[in-house]
Order: C-alpha cells, then sequence, then structure tokens
C-alpha cells in the first residue's frame, strides 16, 4: 500500500566498470506501481545499449518494492540473460526477496496462448451466413410456436395471464402516447409544410390536406407508430426476457413445465397487438392536427381542412392503414421477446438482446411494409 | 487471542448502518491487524455484506468511522479516496469479472487506469499476478470460459493489481465445490503468509474459517451487534453465548437436538 502523503521518489543511474564489462544500475528509493513506469524504458534502454557482459543490479537502496518494481527488476534480469550475459542482484531487502522469489519464476515473453486471430473476409462471411441460416430458422420456429399458443389462448382464454397482459398494455400503450402526440404532431407539421412550398407554386396547396390524409392513415401513421413501439416496447421486451435468461429464471419456468413462449411472450403479444391499432388512430390524429397548424398558417380555415381530409381518404385507407399496424404489432412484439429468450451469457448479452430486439424490429416492418405495398397495388387498394 | 502484529490496519469505530431508516448493525467496533486473515460470520441477513460495503467505501454508514491505514474512508474525498481506494482489492460473490475482457485485459485494466507502467510492464505485471494464481495459461479466455473456482482466482489475481495491504472477499467460496474451496483456502492462506496481505472475509463457510482464519467477528440479526470475536476454534469450544458455539459447530447441534428426540421417545 502506498500511504498518499509520501513523497514518491526513485533513481536509476548507470555505472560502467573501468574494463567496460561490468554494468552496475544503482536502484534508490520507492519502486512502485506510481513511481517504476518514467524507469522502465529507460532501464531497457541503457541496457541495450551498452551490452554489457555482466550485469550488477544494487537494490541497496531501495526503501520500499511492489510488484511493480519486481517486474523491472524480472524484466532487466532476463533481458540480460537473453543477450548471453550474467545478470546479478545485490542488497535486496529481506522483503523484496521474497516478492523476487514468488513472481520470479515468470518468463517476460509472452506465452503463446490463444490470442484471437482476426477472421479473414471469407471467413466473416461464412459466418455471417451460417449465422444468418440460425436466425431464420430459430424465427421460423418460435414463429410457429407462437401460433400454435396464440391458437390455443384463443381456444382457451384462461390460459392467458391477462394481468400481465393488462400491464404490459399500460406499458407498451398508455404510456407511449405522449411521444406517438409528439412524433405525430411533428410529422404531420414537416410533411405539410414540406410540401406545401411547391404546391403553392401551382395554386394547389389545398391539396396538402389531401396528401397529408392520404399519406398519414396508409403509411405514415402505422409506420411510425411501429418503430416508435420497436424502440420502446421491442427493446424493453427484449431486456426483460433477457435479464430472466441471465438469472435463469426462464430454466425456471421450464422445469416447472411452464412454457416461457404461453408464459412471457403470448401476453406481450396480445397486448402489442391490441395497443398498436389504438396507437395508430392516435398517430393519425395528431399527424392531421399538425397538418392542421400549417394549413391555418396558410390561411385556410379549419372547416376547409377538415372537409378536405374527409373527401380525400376513405374508411379503406384507414382500414389498411390499421391493418398494417396490427401486423407490425405482431412481428415488433414477436421479434422483441425471440431475443430476449435469445440471450446469451454476460453483462453484455442483455445490451446485444435489446440492440438486436429494436433492428431486427425496424428491418422487419421494413420488409412488412414492402409486402403490403405490393398486395394493396396487385388488389388495387 | 493474540494478532499477529499490534498494530491496527482497520478501525472501525461506533458504526452503525440501515437501509430506509431501518438498522441492519447497530453501533459496533472491532478492529483488525495486519497480516491477519479476518472473518465475519453471522447468519443470513445478520449484516455481513453490508458491513464490508461500507468497509469498502460503497455505502456511507449511518454513523461511525471507518480508518483504513489511518484514514476515515468515511469522510475521504478526491485524491484521498482515490488513494484509499487503491490500496485495497476487493473481489465479489460471482467473481465480477469483466466479460467482454479476457483474463490479462481484466487484471491490467486497474494498471492502465491507475499507472503510467508502458504496455510490456502491464503485460508482464498481469500475468504475474495469474501465475500467482495459477492461471497464467488461460490468460487470453474470456471469463465465461472459465469455471467458478477459476473466475474467484482471476477476481483475486485483478484484485491483487496494484499490490493492495488488504483485500476483502465477499463469500469467496460461494457456490464452489469442496475441493475447489479448499484450493482457494490454501491460495488464500499462502497470499496472506508470503506476500503478508490483511485479508477480510464475509463467508458461510465454517470449514474455510478453520482452515484460514486467525480472528473472527459474529453478527447477529436479532441484537444488530458483534455477539463474539476470536479465534474460531476457541470460540467453537468456549463461547459465552450459546447460539455462538451452536453457530461454529453445526453439526454438534444436530446430534444433540437427534439425541434428545431419541431420549424423548
Amino acid at each position: 500500500m502506498k500511504p498518499a502523503t509520501e513523497a514518491s521518489i526513485n533513481s536509476l543511474d548507470a555505472r560502467r566498470s573501468s574494463d567496460g564489462g561490468t554494468l552496475t544500475l544503482i536502484m534508490t528509493g520507492r519502486w512502485d506501481s506510481d513511481t517504476t513506469g518514467k524507469w522502465w524504458q529507460r532501464g531497457q534502454q541503457i541496457l541495450t545499449q551498452s551490452k554489457p557482459r555482466r550485469l550488477v543490479i544494487d537494490a541497496s537502496g531501495v526503501s520500499y518494492c511492489d510488484g511493480a518494481g519486481v517486474a523491472f527488476l524480472i524484466d532487466l534480469q532476463q533481458l540480460q540473460i537473453r543477450t548471453g550475459g550474467d545478470a546479478a542482484i545485490q542488497g535486496l531487502q529481506e522483503e523484496v526477496r521474497r516478492l523476487l522469489d514468488i513472481y520470479g519464476h515468470i518468463s517476460i515473453e509472452r506465452p503463446s496462448g490463444r490470442r484471437r486471430e482476426p477472421l479473414s473476409i471469407i471467413e466473416q462471411v461464412g459466418k455471417a451466413a451460417v449465422e444468418l441460416w440460425r436466425d431464420f430458422k430459430s424465427l421460423l420456429t418460435f414463429v410457429g410456436e407462437l401460433a400454435v399458443m396464440l391458437l390455443r389462448a384463443a381456444r382457451q382464454p384462461r390460459l392467458v395471464r391477462w394481468q400481465e397482459a393488462w400491464l404490459v398494455a399500460e406499458r407498451s400503450g398508455v404510456n407511449a402516447l405522449p411521444i406517438i402526440a409528439l412524433i405525430g404532431v411533428l410529422l404531420g407539421l414537416i410533411l405539410a409544410f414540406q410540401s406545401a412550398i411547391p404546391m403553392r407554386r401551382f395554386g394547389a396547396d389545398i391539396f396538402v390536406a389531401d396528401l397529408l390524409g392520404i399519406a398519414m392513415l396508409r403509411e405514415m401513421g402505422p409506420l411510425i407508430t411501429a418503430i416508435i413501439l420497436a424502440g420502446r416496447s421491442g427493446s424493453a421486451f427484449a431486456a426483460e426476457l433477457g435479464t430472466m435468461k441471465v438469472r435463469e429464471e426462464i430454466d425456471a419456468l421450464r422445469t416447472m413445465g411452464l412454457e416461457p413462449v404461453r408464459f412471457l411472450v403470448v401476453p406481450r403479444v396480445i397486448a402489442a397487438v391490441a395497443m398498436i391499432p389504438v396507437l395508430t388512430v392516435f398517430a393519425n390524429l395528431f399527424g392531421l392536427m399538425g397538418g392542421a397548424i400549417v394549413m391555418r398558417s396558410l390561411g385556410y380555415p379549419l372547416v376547409t381542412y377538415v372537409n378536405q381530409v374527409l373527401s380525400a381518404v376513405t374508411v379503406g385507407d384507414l382500414m389498411g392503414g390499421l391493418l398494417k399496424s396490427f401486423v407490425y404489432g405482431i412481428v415488433v412484439a414477436a421479434v422483441g421477446c425471440l431475443r430476449g429468450l435469445e440471450t446469451r451469457t454476460g453483462a453484455s448479452a442483455v445490451g446485444q438482446s435489446t440492440t438486436s430486439a429494436v433492428v431486427s424490429g425496424i428491418v422487419l416492418i421494413a420488409i412488412v411494409d414492402g409486402l403490403f405495398a405490393v398486395v394493396f397495388y396487385a388488389l388495387g387498394l | 487471542m493474540l494478532p499477529k502484529e499490534n498494530r491496527p490496519i482497520i478501525q472501525v469505530q461506533h458504526f452503525t448502518a440501515g437501509y430506509d431508516g431501518s438498522v441492519v448493525i447497530d453501533d459496533i467496533s472491532f478492529e483488525i491487524y495486519r497480516g491477519e486473515v479476518f472473518a465475519i460470520l453471522g447468519g443470513s441477513g445478520s449484516g455481513k455484506s453490508t458491513l464490508l460495503k461500507h468497509m469498502i467505501g460503497l455505502y456511507q454508514p449511518a454513523a461511525g468511522h471507518i480508518f483504513i491505514g489511518g484514514k476515515d474512508i468515511v469522510t475521504a474525498e478526491g485524491e484521498e479516496r482515490t488513494n484509499l481506494l487503491k490500496s485495497i482489492g476487493v473481489t465479489y460473490q460471482m467473481g465480477a469479472l469483466f466479460g467482454s475482457m479476457t483474463l490479462l485485459e481484466n487484471v491490467r485494466l486497474p494498471l492502465e487506469e491507475y499507472t503510467a507502467l508502458p504496455s510490456d510492464a502491464m503485460d508482464l505485471i498481469a500475468r504475474m499476478k495469474l501465475k500467482l494464481v495459477g492461471l497464467e495459461p488461460f490468460l487470453d479466455y474470456m471469463p465465461s470460459e472459465l469455471s467458478g473456482g477459476m473466475q474467484k482466482r482471476a477476481a483475486i489475481a485483478r484484485a491483487m493489481a496494484l499490490d493492495p495491504h488488504i483485500l476483502f472477499l465477499d463469500e469467496p467460496s460461494a457456490g464452489l465445490d469442496p475441493i475447489t474451496s479448499a484450493e482457494l483456502d490454501r491460495l488464500i492462506l499462502d497470499l496472506a503468509r508470503n506476500l503478508a496481505i490483511t485479508f477480510v472475509i464475509v463467508t458461510h463457510e465454517l470449514s474455510s474459517v478453520y482452515t484460514i482464519a486467525d480472528r473472527v467477528i459474529m453478527l447477529d440479526k436479532e441484537v444488530k451487534k458483534i455477539v463474539a470475536t476470536g479465534r474460531p476454534q476457541e470460540l467453537r469450544e468456549h463461547a459465552a453465548n450459546p447460539w455462538v458455539r451452536q453457530f461454529l459447530n453445526p453439526g454438534a447441534s444436530a446430534e444433540t437436538a437427534g439425541k434428545g428426540a431419541g431420549g424423548e421417545r
């Protein structure tokens, strides 16, 4: 232990014998982890430049020496021996001698160990492909398991843990309302404002209402709600289930004969699926309110804006958007729970699961959105 | 009982601690001497780990002082506190090795943060510590690839990176098989004997206590105080408090209980 008040002073002096064959290094003062660093490379430098036949380290002036000081002695001694010379350490106090006896058998050469060589590009591609395939298989298995459990839950509703479902619904739905409102209003404002500028040049700025109504209800409302759900609740599901996995609570459920998918995933999926259409309706509403602010600033009365929106959008647009959001809800909740259940051990594992849940959720939302676009186009909706 | 040296390195004075208004430990005082292996015993909920966490400066006590090397860890701030924390090493129940780092990187970390040593010096010192606990061949392993006992030993190597004179161990034998636990006891004894390190150990393992501890204190949940202090073997035989004797000799109490039941039949 190094008393904080004690001055940490040491020195290293080099003396050569008259015939030049012997180099004496004289160490004095404290040699600890605080004070050894500044002499480490200097000591090596003196030794490699002098190349003496014999090295004598005079440590009689050393007042204190810990592991770092002993490491310095070992380093110099072994460097000298490696170059074919002799080395001797003189004047060591009993305590330091004991430390040297304990630590002295180590080689300054790092053992080869099993350093992790970086993978080549081909190996990386192969590894990524294998992981992708595994990921796809586990996703498929999980979807099957979840579908079976949801069907069983539909037939026997008492199998669902409704209390947990309500709790999750509150956290994922009601508590998400402020952020949905904020993003919705901002989105409406930005969309309306950005489209109003070019449309005004053609005197078509009233059609901003049409654009906003259709865009929000069919596309932007469901999409932005799903992305918020992925970031907010998908990550939370992954972190919750991941922590349970790390703490072996999932194993405990299994050994009690309880299926984690039924016990943990089904309530979350039901809650998310129930909440996301409601949140989407709110996102649509707030988006249109943002648009209303822009239209009012362009000089249009509110009633004109509302009538224009109502004439532009149909119930089909609203229902199409809600259908999308329903599917997004299943995807986001399921992938969040899947990533949580796949969590490995270690402190970083939960973080990785959470990140993976959000990224996978957003990627799947984009894929599902693309599929919907194709299907709606084919059906002429 | 005679301490190895008559100079206390840790002094706990009128220490009181608790959580959320409830008192767990009420006005206790004791001293730990340089170079001894000191064990803190007690039943579940008696405040052993609470006491340890206060001694290493993680929590502020409700009252009292804890002097380490003459400096009060309760009031120390800034550089003084940093120096105090550098002067002690701590291992936790689960090892608390950083899972994203190899063993070598785990042991190097305190050296990287607190010293100006060149990289090759830090490597050498870290390997010295790992060799001391018998883990040099595993320096490139991740903690998750090691057994529980190896993780505990690696945690001791990390705690020793800056050559502290005091090591605090929280339940070092928890979750280990008897052979691994005995190996760990031998390591603690070797370090105490060869490097004159003072050990403060919170443990439930009575076999470890009898093997390695020079002195013990026993905390009691009911009275929230120290109910016994002394050498473990002496307390087992001669403690004034029957609960202490029973705690330190559970086999005998079970036997007695068995006899009692037999007698009634």
